[in-house]
């Protein structure tokens, strides 16, 4: 099994891969104004057969704002939970070398 | 005075409404497509629902583990990454839930992850539902275990077998994504072959980067878990710890 320092090195290698990747695709595809990969798609079977969705999303954010704040709190909940357990992992991993 | 300059400036204010990101979208689906995914589904997620019961019904440390995979599913279904393509779309973390509580419990954990997308951003949609899930968070899971597996036979390194596993397992997604606009929406000229060709096409590129931020988001946590010692390296993707804790967990039941 691996020691932890080697684990952290690690972890930082993947940190600068997961942060170059993404950067690396706005350089080279230009501009973030995009729309998704599914609009496309749906804008897609507009074209091909005059499609008409059946059915009307139920509610939708009121506008772009709000949408990013919810996205936002998405991750915010998300991130939250997860960091807690992981530095609740870690405490108690250094209690239990204290003794 | 409305003058250019301000109507850009409105223009890309409203720009954003637009959806973005893996889903099919809410309406796009035929009913009779909509019904027959969810009905595929369904039995995944009695599976599933059966499987987080038992794992909750087992120890805190489970219970830990089964809150961080939803909240790592969370946090990567709102990482809209941009790609070359210049679209964007977003991970699903499913491929660390499928390490550590197994694939079939999966299904309860992206069912809540798109529910929480509809209600609340009108992002995938009620009638695309079942067919959303059955591609994330059944197939995207079991085909993870399926190539860790594989990978593992063959003697890769845990953490490159990990990492593949879940790339593969994120792609998965889109080509069951893919499958399943094509029937639904066949090409009038080149049938449902021509039609899975072009969704590929756009879903395709724009999720190979993707993939590839999730497999390696995916290895750096395990890492920090492995590194806390709160799993063990050897303990991922195990069906055992499962199984064990499903002998714990009837027994549990009993009571």
């Amino acid at each position: 099994m691996k020691n932890a320092n080697s684990l952290k090195r690690q972890n930082y290698l993947l940190l600068i891969g997961i942060l170059l990747i993404p950067t690396l695709a706005l350089w080279m595809g230009g501009n973030s104004e995009f729309g998704g990969a599914d609009t496309m798609a749906s804008e897609l079977i507009d074209k091909s057969e005059g499609y008409t969705p059946w059915f009307e999303s139920v509610w939708a954010p009121p506008g772009g704002e709000t949408e990013s704040l919810l996205f936002a709190l998405q991750a915010a909940l998300g991130a939250g939970i997860l960091c807690y357990f992981i530095g609740y992992i870690r405490g108690k991993k250094a209690t239990a070398n204290d003794k | 005075m409305i003058t250019k300059a301000n109507w850009l400036v409105l223009l890309m204010v409203l720009m954003p409404l637009q959806a973005f990101g893996m889903h099919i979208m809410e309406g796009y689906l035929p009913a009779q497509w909509s019904l027959a995914w969810s009905v595929v589904f369904i039995p995944f997620l009695l599976l599933g629902i059966k499987s987080v019961r038992q794992q909750l019904a087992q120890s805190p440390e489970r219970r830990m583990i089964l809150a961080m995979v939803v909240a790592f599913a969370f946090v990567l279904s709102s990482l809209k990454l941009p790609s070359v393509t210049g679209s964007s779309s977003h991970a699903t973390g499913m491929g660390f839930g499928a390490a550590l509580v197994g694939p079939m419990a999966m299904s309860v954990v992206g069912c809540i992850v798109l529910l929480f997308q509809v209600f609340l951003l009108a992002h995938g949609g009620i009638t695309t539902l079942g067919a959303n899930a059955f591609a994330m968070a059944c197939v995207g899971p079991i085909i993870t275990v399926l190539v860790f597996k594989i990978l593992k036979k063959s003697r890769c390194s845990l953490r490159v077998a990990l990492f593949f596993a879940t790339v593969i397992g994120n792609l998965a997604t889109y080509m069951v994504t893919s499958v399943q606009l094509a029937l639904a929406h066949p090409d009038a000229s080149s049938g449902v072959w021509g039609a899975f060709l072009k969704f590929i096409g756009i879903f395709g590129l724009t999720q190979v980067p993707v993939a590839i931020v999730e497999g390696l988001l995916t290895v750096m946590v395990i890492n920090i878990l492995v590194q806390n010692d709160f799993i063990k390296a050897s303990s991922i993707f195990s069906m055992n710890s499962v199984k064990s804790f499903k002998k714990k967990g009837l027994a549990h039941e009993k009571r």
